[in-house]
């Protein structure tokens, strides 16, 4: 099934994905039940009139300026690339957004989106709990309703996030469903989408989902990589070797290599979460180790068992943990612009320690493994190499697990 | 013409309308399954809807969910569900059942693979709740050729072009979701219901079947006197949930028996 007969090596320069339909490839598409195509039409035809319209792009532009504090710097991490041997690695610093993360960038589009609908209420999932906390966030700004969805398992381990976004003025549903963590939220909140629709907006917070969200959340999380090739001639002269980025569902990963796409000489490579490593199955490696499926409205590559049924996954970092990756990342494996690898749970870490210590910079567990992966890869480069690293998040929101990984009690 | 088009043909010409009961296959063991099947056929199904297990059943309420999560707990698998078919077949040659569940495990298993087991087995039609049909014209392709039938769900937001393109690929006939949400959830507007029954069986010249929202006889009887099928899921699998093991068929059967009764007070216009 799909359109397989696409061309194996995609032109860069007439890159134009999705087609009209919602596909990259074999991939993404509107897999929903007829309840909610009327939704996806709607939010659709919405987004096209919208997106290109100037008061939209400036309000955004304004939002992204001032609430934000964009443009995020690049920083030249001299320590780190000492001590890894080889290229230069570079950071563009997402966890100095407002919120702590890249996710706020999209969910501040999609919340004028939402606003412009005249829907009064945004509901969103989330797993550690970045993309709730700046869903809360933008609806307070704007004065909306917001109910977040998170599975029970997540609420427990990531009871700070809960807090701060009750401060904020969401309600935060715990899901006690399937196996209680992201992918079970996301359920719940498409189940709350379709019961409530008229005057709902539902905020998804990565590239995956039906069409239009991967192409949505792409071009918001887009300012990432257009801001980077700016900023990297201004510094080097010229623009990276290769992008690297973690990949969960990979949204902070689309939006630094989406404006690269187009540069043959920049390498896109995406991070995915090996866990306890790829052989022990507990891990959450969708493109290293999946295999194409359908779920949660779109084709893609998924964890899954022989039957089909969706298995559960495991990464130290929250929001790595997801059984599935935006359509578009499955297409760009496919057609072999990008590369993916995976990084376990003990390199992350440790990639994370060293960026603590040499850069004083205390990052998400999830970008310790883009990280991980620049430093093991830097090491067999030359000193004139460039790898630039999309920091997607600050570590706060870890400490209560990195301190009992290291056997220390608050 | 197909065991579900003669079943729904004879209905009609006798005044009468369909009983389509859903229970998931599995839940909340594969023993009961077959013995399930037959108890629904006692009390009076015309057309059984049989689902099919899936981690991750994003259209349906937290009622159908935890069947899917007993039968998965069993670790029931597609290939199981249709040689449940197969079993219920031998004792029974002329209740259609439809196989309804979402897209992974049928492409897991491989479309042509499921359309010739499910075929096989003597299953009749299949329902995709995560495929449209813009996304499913090759499947429906390998699975009508196979002798299948393929069912397409309509909802009240549906327009008049989507209503069309189902004609054009589906056949046996329509589930109408009767209200926005999921499966299981609040009360039924019969009214809305009414008015749109008829304009849908005129675009895409099938049978219409309603289902989400069926409690009990007196939402299944006022549903009839508009719908030519009547499908009630979530309501029996509360009683499945509900009963011990061995009070399973007994209770169910009074159950449905009790939906039939109310349907068939329903006065047919001539």
């Amino acid at each position: 099934m799909g359109k397989l007969d696409l061309p194996a090596e995609v032109s860069a320069s007439a890159y134009n994905l999705p087609d009209t339909t919602g596909h990259f490839g074999p991939y993404g598409g509107t897999f929903v039940a007829e309840t909610l195509i009327a939704a996806l039409d709607e939010l659709r035809d919405t987004y096209e009139s919208l997106k290109d319209e100037p008061a939209f792009r400036a309000e955004f532009e304004y939002e992204l300026k001032h609430y934000v504090g964009r443009p995020s710097p690049i920083f030249h991490a001299r320590r780190l690339s000492e001590a890894a041997g080889g290229a230069q690695i570079y950071l563009k610093r997402e966890d100095l957004n407002h919120t702590g993360a890249h996710k706020i960038n999209n969910v501040i589009g999609q919340a004028m989106v939402a606003k412009h609908m005249g829907k009064p209420r945004v509901i969103a999932e989330t797993g550690a709990g970045q993309h709730g906390v700046a869903t809360a966030t933008i609806a307070a700004r704007l004065g909306m309703e917001c109910v977040v969805y998170m599975g029970s398992e997540d609420v427990k381990r990531q009871a700070a996030n809960v807090y701060r976004m009750k401060l904020l003025g969401a309600t935060v549903v715990p899901v006690e469903c399937g196996s209680k963590t992201l992918k079970d939220a996301l359920n719940e909140a498409m189940r709350d989408w379709v019961t409530n629709v008229a005057n709902t907006f539902y905020i998804i917070g990565t590239v995956a989902g039906p069409h239009p969200y991967p192409m949505m959340v792409r071009d918001f999380q887009s300012v990432i990589g257009e801001e980077c090739k700016w900023q990297m001639p201004e510094m080097i002269g010229r623009q990276p070797d290769a992008v690297i980025a973690c990949v969960g569902g990979g949204s902070n990963a689309m939006g630094i290599f989406y404006p690269y796409i187009p540069y043959p000489d920049v390498r896109l490579i995406g991070v995915e979460a090996a866990g306890h490593g790829i052989s022990t199955g507990m891990h959450s490696a969708s493109l290293c180790a999946g295999r194409p499926g359908v779920l949660h409205g779109n084709r893609t590559y998924l964890l899954q068992d022989e039957n089909g049924q969706i298995i559960e996954t495991h990464s130290v970092s929250a929001g790595l943990d997801y059984p599935g990756v935006g359509p578009e990342h499955a297409w760009l494996k496919d057609c072999g612009r990008a590369e993916y690898v995976a990084i376990d749970d003990e390199e992350a870490l440790a990639a994370f320690h060293k960026t603590c210590r040499m850069e004083g910079i205390i990052p998400a567990l999830e970008s310790s493994h883009a990280v991980a992966y620049a430093m093991k890869m830097a090491a067999g480069m030359s000193k004139d190499a460039v790898l630039l690293v999309n920091l997607s998040g600050r570590g706060d929101k870890d400490m209560h697990t990195v301190a009992e990984k290291s056997g220390i009690k608050f | 013409m197909s065991r579900i088009t003669q079943t729904l043909s004879a209905l009609d010409a006798a005044g009468r309308k369909a009983l389509i009961p859903f229970v998931t296959a599995g839940d909340p063991d594969l023993s009961v399954t077959v013995p399930l099947m037959h108890t629904l056929v006692e009390a009076g199904a015309d057309i059984i809807e049989l689902g099919v297990p899936f981690s991750d059943p994003m259209a349906d309420g937290p009622t159908i969910q935890r069947a899917s999560e007993r039968a998965l707990l069993k670790k029931v698998s597609l290939r199981q569900v249709i040689a449940a078919v197969a079993e219920f077949r031998t004792r029974n040659t002329t209740t259609p059942v439809v196989l309804m569940g979402y897209a992974n495990p049928i492409e897991a298993m491989g479309v042509d693979a499921f359309a010739d087991a499910a075929s096989s087995a003597g299953a009749d039609g299949v329902l995709v709740v995560d495929y449209p049909p813009e996304e499913s014209r090759e499947f429906a392709r390998v699975v009508r050729a196979a002798g299948l039938d393929v069912i397409f769900l309509l909802a009240p937001t549906s327009t008049d072009a989507r209503i069309r393109a189902v004609g054009e690929i589906g056949s046996g006939y329509i589930y109408y979701v009767s209200l926005k949400g999921v499966t299981g959830a609040g009360h039924i507007d019969i009214d809305a219901v009414s008015k749109r029954i008829p304009l849908i069986r005129d675009m895409v010249g099938l049978p219409v079947g309603v289902g989400f929202g069926v409690r009990d006889g007196a939402s299944a009887k006022a549903l009839a006197s508009v719908a030519d099928a009547v499908v009630i899921g979530s309501r029996i699998i509360e009683e499945i949930e509900n009963s011990p093991a061995d009070e399973i068929l007994p209770r169910v059967k009074t159950l449905l028996s009790g939906i039939r009764a109310a349907m068939d007070s329903v006065e047919v216009a001539a």
